[in-house]
């Protein structure tokens, strides 16, 4: 029973530390074999064990109004009214896109698709969160990324509606591709996947069982290095066409009551799924045998079916005796699905090879049995000071503000989105390329507004307030659309935790998280965390907590689009404007530095603005609603401009000191929106936003084919669109 | 009017095409599986977008050959009418129902925006409510949508006047700039010679209703509707 029986490069395959090791072996009482030490190792990874961060996400607020389903389960849920619940989560797939792009991303948006149909909720939509090192070095990177999600979205027939894309140089080596998917399901036809039921039996469908994706859990929670090339075998290839048969046969299965419970076969495969499934009941058990799987290949273990991670696969509890109904209706897909054992009561993972155990391990060993990792964090130094006076004063605002549109962080996005199908199923109410999507629910007045966001430099200065304000962004993304945030899904991205600076960047984030969550009323309901993004042990990438919020409005007829819509409207800024350049896309670009304090957040200001907003959206004052981010009051200026294809004409700025010119223009003040108001409305307006003691500026007026701050700048949109229609990623 | 659906493994505008059918115009609805070999009586078949098969091999080649398009086949040879939308329009293609071929985009990427389209023929069922060079605003959404055909086939098309939709600018003119795709001519949709089996890339079920961005694809169902009527009192 000591630690010499097994080899240490034994040990290090299966990515389990000597105390893990020794953990295992005290509690099972005798040394694991072979296929269960695979089990456990890929069980006990970071990616499926939350070994390093699991302690500090319960302090994420996760329940609240009309949270129907927390994290624990494949998703998410939350009612949104009329009986109907949104099913949502984000998941990362960075390491495997770092190796292989275009297989790495599309098996990630198949992989979070599948964790909805396990809730027995259609999927509705797809964003993508996306970070790549500087154009164009990254160009591969980005081509196959893109190119792998709209392979599989587009082929599975999913609209892929929004998300983000950044370039740092920090993601350089460490691209980062997180999925995010939203499904819908009557609230009293939510399913969990839980193995109840002693003696019911387990099938597995869809794809056969190959040995593709062996230890991709592991090898998700190493750091890169030299040989990650070679771990190309452990990234999988996606099967859309296969994805979409399943879907669809399991959409028809959620309407019989043969079914008890549908388990995604993800990370750590067969192991994973069947651990989980049954340790989501007390007392639950498991026995299958791995001759009854389907396989692809022969030659294979019991070890190699255990731990593949071929994709397009499912796990579905059926009742006793109606597997042959479950059967008839995943022929009529064409697709192959084998009972392979039975849900027990005693507690144990049983895995038969025909005859023979070949593995019997304790489901909660599996599922529960990792030592918690107690990690220390340290800040680091903190080098990054500003000098805002020190500053050269703005020289000229036009000739900055092409140079900002044209940045890679603020340039158009239509280059990218235009690769996605994200009109199928009919329901786009609001289209990519504004703050939020919108889609509206058919047979009901109902809409759900889905965004992504976060701005990683913020948290890379701040930890703690950039995640607060990457929360306070998703909200103001959702409530620009005239929505009203319900609910989020986080992915936390991060550098190796075992680097004190790293951990103390992932507790001051998820500390972040928590105080911003609760002050804006916002469960977390599901989530992911992606650790060890860093290569050779030095280059980091920044501190990534991307925010996938959902929202509702309870009327899609009153939703507001970012472009202005009408000449002759009042265009206003709303929120107050204050020096706050640290952290700036301006910095960067107009200065080259990334430096200072992210811009200050007042939530209690947040929640007044928020407010304003839904409240004039509701009352039909606004005509368009632009959440002011990136770039500040004048690139959200000009999107709004390009994006209704409408100038606006406005006095010349003169900020009152200690206010600067450029911050006014290109300062990132949280907690502001573009807006277009008609000239009716403008009394309203102005007495609401006085009620929410909310600063209200007029900026001028919407029309002609120009921006123009009077002596200022002056520019046409056509001048504008071509900077801002630049990227190029090839 | 009753409107025929099909659906193969892979498709996915037959329920956004059933919507409009059945929510919108509140005309007869039926989805006609791949694997059967009945049209269940209806007037009009359609064959939505969608990756039928996976589009493996090449788009539709798979999908000429499940049964269900045997009888769409026999349908098409008595007049019957055949509309394929997007994968559709590739399955019609590969099944020899209309001349030509989609091909991979100019650009080599999927492409999904709004295009705008000259409406050349106004004497058909499909078209019978648009007006004479009308311009419809309708998206695309494909990576193999560029139309090719060989120069004596083309030709002969153009002759017949089977050329229904051409990729234009807003303004109706047909140039290079407005072709999404790299087809050949700008074509967007064709009809056989008969009249009766309309090809067309763009989705004319994605902008039936306002709030989705337009409404010119309602003109399309609802001409194929209305014609039915006419059928029926004449």
């Amino acid at each position: 029973m000591s630690i010499k029986s097994v080899d240490e490069r034994r040990l290090r395959e299966v990515a389990l530390t000597p105390d893990e090791y020794r953990a295992i072996v005290e509690q099972l009482k005798r040394a694991p074999n072979e296929v269960e030490l695979g089990m456990l190792g890929v069980l006990w990874s970071e990616h499926c064990s939350y070994k390093s961060s699991r302690a500090l996400l319960r302090r994420l607020p996760s329940t609240g109004q009309g949270v129907v389903q927390g994290p624990g389960e494949n998703a998410g849920a939350v009612e949104i009214g009329e009986g109907w619940s949104v099913v949502f989560k984000i998941e990362s797939h960075n390491h495997p896109s770092a190796i292989e792009p275009y297989q790495g991303a599309a098996t990630g948006v198949g992989g979070i698709i599948r964790d909805v149909i396990a809730m027995g909720a259609r999927p509705i939509a797809l964003l993508d969160s996306l970070r790549f090192g500087p154009l164009p070095a990254s160009a591969r990177h980005v081509e196959g990324v893109v190119a792998g999600i709209g392979g599989y979205g587009n082929c599975i027939g999913i609209p892929t509606v929004g998300g983000e894309v950044y370039f740092e140089d920090c993601y350089a080596s460490n691209p980062l591709v997180n999925a995010m998917c939203v499904g819908l399901v009557r609230t009293d036809q939510l399913m969990r996947a839980r193995a109840e039921g002693a003696g019911n039996s387990l099938m597995l469908v869809g794809a056969d069982t190959g040995r593709d994706g062996i230890h991709g859990a592991s090898f998700a929670s190493l750091e890169l290095d030299e040989q990650s090339a070679q771990r190309r075998p452990a990234v999988q290839v996606g099967n859309p066409f296969l994805e979409k048969c399943l879907l669809e046969a399991c959409m028809d299965l959620a309407h019989t009551d043969a079914v008890v419970a549908i388990q995604d076969l993800g990370a750590a495969g067969l192991t994973s799924a069947v651990a989980e499934c049954a340790g989501r009941v007390e007392g639950a058990g498991a026995r299958i045998d791995v001759g009854r799987v389907p396989r692809r290949e022969r030659g294979m273990t019991p070890y190699d079916v255990m731990l593949s991670e071929s994709q397009e696969r499912m796990l579905v509890v059926v009742r006793r005796g109606r597997e042959r109904e479950v059967e008839t209706i995943f022929q009529a897909w064409d697709l192959t699905s084998a009972v392979i054992g039975e849900v027990t009561g005693d507690g144990q993972l049983t895995v038969l090879d025909g005859e023979d155990q070949v593995a019997r391990v304790p489901v909660r060993l599996l599922t529960d049995g990792v030592p918690m990792r107690r990690l220390i964090g340290l800040p680091p130094e903190p080098p990054y000071g500003l000098e805002v006076d020190a500053l050269p004063p703005l020289a000229d605002p036009g000739a900055s503000l092409l140079r900002m549109l044209a940045s890679p962080n603020l340039s158009s996005r239509r280059g990218i989105f235009r690769r996605y199908d994200h009109m199928v199923g009919d329901s786009t109410v609001v289209a990519p390329g504004g703050d939020a999507a919108m889609l509206r629910i058919k047979g009901t007045r109902l809409g759900i507004a889905v965004t992504t966001d976060c701005n990683a430099r913020y948290c890379h200065l701040d930890p703690h307030l950039g995640a607060q304000l990457a929360v306070a962004e998703a909200a103001r993304n959702i409530v620009a659309t005239g929505a009203r945030p319900l609910a989020v899904t986080d992915c936390l991205n991060f550098a190796n935790p075992d680097r004190p600076e790293v951990y103390w960047e992932l507790e001051e984030v998820v500390a972040g998280l928590a105080y911003a969550c609760r002050a804006l009323d916002l469960p977390v309901v599901s989530g992911n965390v992606s650790l060890y993004n860093d290569s050779n042990g030095t280059s980091a990438i920044y501190p990534t907590p991307v925010i996938g919020m959902v929202g509702v409005i309870d009327d899609y007829g009153k939703r507001l689009g970012a472009g202005l819509s009408a000449e002759g409207d009042f265009v206003l800024l709303i929120g107050s404007s204050h020096n706050d350049l640290g952290g700036s896309e301006y910095l960067k670009v107009e200065h080259g530095h990334v430096a200072g304090r992210p811009p200050a957040l007042d939530l209690t200001r947040e929640k007044a603005v928020l407010r304003l907003i839904l409240s004039a959206a509701q009352s039909g004052y606004l005509h368009s609603a632009h959440d002011c981010a990136e770039g500040g009051m004048l690139v959200a200026l000009a999107e709004a401009c390009l994006l209704g294809g409408i100038g606006v004409r406005c006095p010349a700025i003169r900020p009152e000191p200690p206010l600067r010119l450029d911050a006014a223009f290109f300062g990132e003040s949280p907690s502001r929106f573009i807006v277009s108001v008609p000239s009716r409305a403008m009394p309203e307006m102005q007495s609401l936003a006085r009620r929410h003691n909310v600063e209200l500026s007029l900026l001028g007026l919407a029309g002609g084919e120009v921006i123009e701050f009077e002596g200022q700048l002056k520019l046409s949109l056509a001048e504008l669109r071509m900077a801002w229609d630049s990227m190029v990623i090839s | 009017m009753k409107f025929g659906v099909v659906v193969f493994p892979g498709t996915w505008s037959d329920r956004d095409c059933g919507w409009v059918i059945d929510q919108v115009l509140g005309q007869e609805l039926v989805y006609l599986w791949h694997k059967d070999s009945d049209l269940k009586g209806c007037d009009c078949v359609i064959l939505p977008g969608g990756f039928a098969y996976g589009d493996y091999l090449r788009t539709g080649a798979i999908a000429r050959f499940a049964p269900i398009m045997e009888k769409v086949g026999e349908f098409a040879d008595r007049g019957g009418l055949v509309w394929g939308i997007c994968n559709g329009f590739q399955v019609l293609c590969e099944a020899g129902l209309l001349p030509g071929a989609l091909i991979r985009n100019a650009s080599l990427e999927f492409r999904c925006e709004w295009t705008h389209l000259l409406v050349e023929r106004t004497d058909l069922a499909f078209t019978g409510q648009c007006t004479e060079r009308d311009v419809l605003r309708v998206p695309i959404a494909h990576g193999e949508g560029s139309y090719f055909a060989d120069p004596a086939t083309l030709s002969g098309m153009e002759q017949r006047g089977q050329v229904v939709f051409r990729y234009c600018d807003a303004g109706g003119r047909v140039v290079p700039g407005a072709n999404p795709n790299g087809s050949l001519h700008n074509i967007a949709g064709i009809v056989n010679s008969r009249g009766n089996v309309l090809g067309m890339m763009p989705h004319p079920e994605r902008c039936a209703e306002a709030e989705l961005g337009g409404t010119d694809g309602l003109k399309l169902f609802r001409s194929v509707a209305e014609n039915a009527f006419k059928v029926l009192v004449s």
